[in-house]
């Protein structure tokens, strides 16, 4: 039986290397030209706790991890136990003879670290397993020794064992009656692929963007995009710090933004509730800035190792009073890096925060992309002042070019309601003038592109942020099986594309499949008059896409039978 | 830029002491561009929330730098934010007690460790003048304030032995009623490369005015709180400078001032950039391809 896609989740305690061995494969199928993604969860503990990393390999471009296991590879009896319902009928369970399980179970015991020894080292453990995978999947042996060999080129030695333990996890998985059909040959996808994570794809997409201030506090699943900054944006010019709080983080972004910075700080959920007042003075005194929030599972220190996308409407109205800012947030590893350059560009356009939205599932997990094209969203730079001092800088009811301390054209930025020099006023009139010039500006913003096709039907799902790629897949299933809905995408969610709300408006439902309780997205839709519902989940994992179909095709049906809300 | 601004709808009691601070400021600024030859522009107030803040919108014309006039508390963080975004700048924190000393307290010692090259100067009246007369952490205990009705609880904060014992780089005390020794004090902590604080005793004549304390008075036999800090004293000397903070009464000079201060700017140009080797985008991405 000839196969396209492939999916091996490593399953074990924090420690084991169950992300080492997981990355590895990920990067060997990738650099033969698989098309690769995995998905890992970790423990909140640092040493143990139970962990796994899922790894799908496919000849087609990958759009979720994978509902089902092919190959379960447990590296203790409690992931055995906690995993095995969700191998597939046919899978197989690979699991370390250093403990017993239930006999019924097909099921490969390998002795890993036995023949890791015998290769020479016991930290060959992970290409014994990978050995025996590549046996499973009847995979050219070469694929895995090549990357072995180039992967440590000039270590002879290392080489040397690697290979071995190779060989004897596959001569191993080979005494077994286990096959799982044969992994077609990869199709190389067209031009230059790098393997990245969201949170470095965001990251560098900053950078693109002309980032030159960064000031952080640790949290995950943020944390890798302040570790980056740190390490990366250093020189003069640019400035990379650790806070003492978010509190710090936010102010601080202010100030350089203010002092003409194109700047930034990334957090999770409980640093961005901190934000809320800060971010409320940015958009008040109208200062550039861009604030990461990679979702975690909340409220309060909520799920801080897992996935949700439960910070949309907080994003939106993360401060007191009128105000609604604007919103970005990626789908995929390639949209979190151009979407970091449109928050800037965002950002700078407007004068003002901008929200870029990013998902512990996206930021944590690793795939191929085509290499960034760096010419498909130019950098923009927000419009500064050039005159004389004695300049009105928030005169009118538009947008108008922001002064640099520095330079001439002085005034104060003010967080309290102010006239055009910038001066306190509690007047009834300049609050009207100055709310409706803040809101005014953000029509400059609703230029966005959009994804739509079967634009023909009044049903149409549309997905956010990271269920973008479950979404899409249950909906290509749907339309293959003879089914009628449109799809619909945007990553910016606020201001939405002034065309894409248009034809939203059009429908007569639009289901929003989205990780809260709430429904936040659609709720969001039906303000603006759209016809909107969500299928929500609020488990910490990303979206099946089998269970996407089921509840998409029910929703469709009660709709037909005249049913308005399920 | 406000004094003829007839929309600016905040003013300050009659005698309040943060008159004296605003004049004081403007000289010491004036005096400095003078003396380097910089543009008023370069420099940038961040001023706090309460009475004392206001002070940023009172500078006009020719004579106004930079301001950025926050939120409650916040002055230092953004600080941060302008200075080290743009080293070249002269910053210059207003704030008052409550605003730098209670919400903003957590604030000071990461500065202080950082030595974050910045003059702030507190317009410390012991009461929380915007509010309408609650107890701030310097006002004294037992203090009845329409926050304290059967009087404070807490002890005073003593806030010069408190930005001395944090590691504060520069500290000096001052009095609203002398702008000219407050002006010459704030262009020595405008020259001192570091952290620098002036505490300024600025009397809120509405609901704690402890002008006739400061200055004493003959005529009721009160001696002066207010000296001048002996010229024989050396602010290099810290041991010295906090046995003047714990003394009683209300010094004014500068009881210390770090000799060798290193600010945040510097270190990161001395220990940082020469470890550093700059890679572009595209290097960066080269770095992932498989
Ligand atoms: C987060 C927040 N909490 C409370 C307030 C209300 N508030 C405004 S000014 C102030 C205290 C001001 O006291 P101080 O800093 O000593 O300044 P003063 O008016 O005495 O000069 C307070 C509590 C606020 N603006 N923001
Ligand atoms: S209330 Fe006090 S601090 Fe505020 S303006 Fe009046 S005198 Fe000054
Ligand atoms: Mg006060």
């Amino acid at each position: 039986m000839e196969r396209r896609d492939f999916v091996v989740r490593f399953a074990g305690e924090g420690g084991q290397g169950v992300v080492t061995a997981a990355e590895f494969l990920a990067r060997a199928a990738a650099t033969v030209g698989y098309h690769v993604m995995t998905f890992a969860t970790f423990p909140s503990q640092i040493k143990g706790g139970p962990t796994y990393t899922q790894v799908r390999i496919s000849t087609d471009p990958v759009l979720s991890s994978g509902d089902e296991i092919d190959v379960l590879v447990a590296l203790n009896l409690e992931a055995y136990n906690n995993h095995k319902a969700e191998v597939r009928e046919d899978g197989v369970v690979m699991y370390d003879t250093v403990f017993e399980i239930d006999a019924e179970t097909r099921a490969l015991g390998v002795p890993i670290e036995v023949l890791a020894k015998e290769a020479g080292e016991a930290r060959s453990a992970n290409m014994v397993i990978l050995g025996a995978l590549a046996h499973l999947v009847n995979m050219p042996k070469e694929y895995f020794q090549d990357f072995v060999a180039e992967r440590f080129k000039g270590r002879d030695k290392v080489v040397d064992f690697n290979t071995k333990a190779l060989e004897l996890g596959r001569l191993h998985a080979a005494t077994s009656e286990f096959q799982l059909g044969s992994l077609m040959a990869p199709i190389r996808p067209e031009g230059k692929q790098i393997l990245i994570k969201g949170n470095d794809a965001l990251s560098i997409g900053a950078l693109q963007a002309g980032v030159d201030y960064y000031v952080g506090y640790p949290i995950s699943p943020a944390t890798p995009i302040f570790i980056f900054m740190e390490k990366n944006l250093v020189g003069p010019g640019r400035f990379a710090y650790q806070a003492t709080s978010e509190i710090e983080s936010i102010t601080a972004i202010i100030g350089a933004g203010y002092a003409g910075k194109k700047a930034m700080t990334a957090t999770a959920g409980p640093g961005f509730t901190l934000m809320s007042e800060g971010l409320g003075l940015a958009w008040m005194a109208e200062i550039p800035c861009v604030v990461v929030d990679v979702q975690r599972g909340g409220p309060a220190t909520g799920l801080p190792t897992k996935t949700e996308q439960s910070d949309f409407q907080t994003a939106l109205h993360p401060a007191h009073g009128d105000s609604k800012l604007p919103v970005i947030a990626p789908g995929t590893i390639e949209e979190c890096f151009y979407s970091a350059i449109h928050a800037f560009n965002w950002a700078e356009r407007y004068q003002g925060p901008v929200i870029l939205l990013s998902e512990h599932m996206m930021a944590e997990r690793s795939q191929n992309i085509p290499m960034p094209d760096l010419d498909l969203v130019p950098p923009e730079t927000r419009e500064t002042y050039t005159g004389d001092n004695g300049y009105l800088r928030y005169d009118g009811a538009e947008l108008s070019a922001m002064p640099i301390p520095g330079s001439p054209g002085a005034y104060v930025a003010n967080g309290s309601e102010h006239d055009s020099y910038g001066d306190t006023t509690h007047l009834a009139e300049r609050h009207v003038q100055m709310t409706e010039r803040r809101f005014g500006k953000l029509k400059l913003l609703e230029d966005g592109h959009y994804e739509s096709e079967g634009t023909d039907s009044p049903i149409a799902i549309m997905p956010w942020g990271g269920s973008k790629g479950p979404g899409r897949e249950a909906w290509e299933a749907l339309i293959a099986s003879g089914q009628s809905i449109g799809w619909y995408y945007t990553m910016f969610l606020h201001p939405l594309p002034a065309k894409l709300l248009e034809e939203l408006l059009q429908k007569e439902l639009v289901i929003v499949p989205e990780l809260n309780y709430l429904g936040q997205f659609s709720s969001y839709l039906r303000t603006y008059g759209i016809r909107a519902e969500s299928i929500t989940q609020y488990t910490g994992l990303p979206f099946k896409v089998s269970v996407l179909e089921e509840r998409i095709t029910k929703r469709v049906e009660a709709h037909g039978r005249g049913v308005v809300r399920v | 830029m406000s004094a003829k601004n007839p929309e600016y709808d905040f003013k300050w009691c009659p005698g309040c002491g943060d008159f004296g601070v605003r004049r004081a400021l403007e000289w010491a600024v004036e005096e400095r561009g003078e003396r380097t030859g910089e543009p008023i522009y370069n420099n940038v107030i961040v001023a706090g929330i309460g009475c004392s803040g206001n002070l940023v919108h009172l500078y006009e014309g020719e004579q106004q730098p930079y301001g950025i006039h926050g939120i409650h508390g916040r002055t230092l963080p953004i600080a941060l934010g302008v200075k080290m975004g743009r080293p070249d700048l002269n910053v210059i924190v207003v704030a008052g007690d409550g605003d730098f000393l209670s919400i903003g307290q957590e604030h000071i010692a990461p500065q202080a460790a950082r030595n974050l090259d910045i003059t702030c100067v507190i317009m410390d009246n012991g009461v929380y003048g915007l509010t309408k007369g609650q107890s701030s952490p310097t006002g004294e205990q037992n203090m009845v304030t329409n926050s304290t009705p059967y009087g404070k609880l807490e002890v005073g904060l003593n806030p010069l032995q408190f930005f001395l014992s944090v590691g504060v780089s520069f500290v000096a005390s001052a009095f609203s009623g002398k702008p000219r020794d407050m002006a010459k004090l704030m262009g020595q902590a405008m020259d001192h490369p570091g952290f620098s604080i002036i505490n300024v005793q600025s009397p809120c004549t509405t609901y704690n005015d402890t002008f006739e304390m400061l200055k004493g008075s003959k005529n009721k036999g009160i001696e002066p709180a207010l000296y001048d800090i002996p010229e024989d004293h050396d602010p290099t000397d810290w041991n010295a400078a906090l046995e003047i903070a714990r003394a009683d009464g209300v010094p004014v000079g500068i009881l210390y001032q770090e000799q060798y201060s290193q600010p945040l700017h510097q270190r990161i140009i001395d220990t940082i950039h020469p470890q550093f080797q700059a890679k572009t985008v595209p290097e960066m991405l080269e770095a992932f391809v498989l």
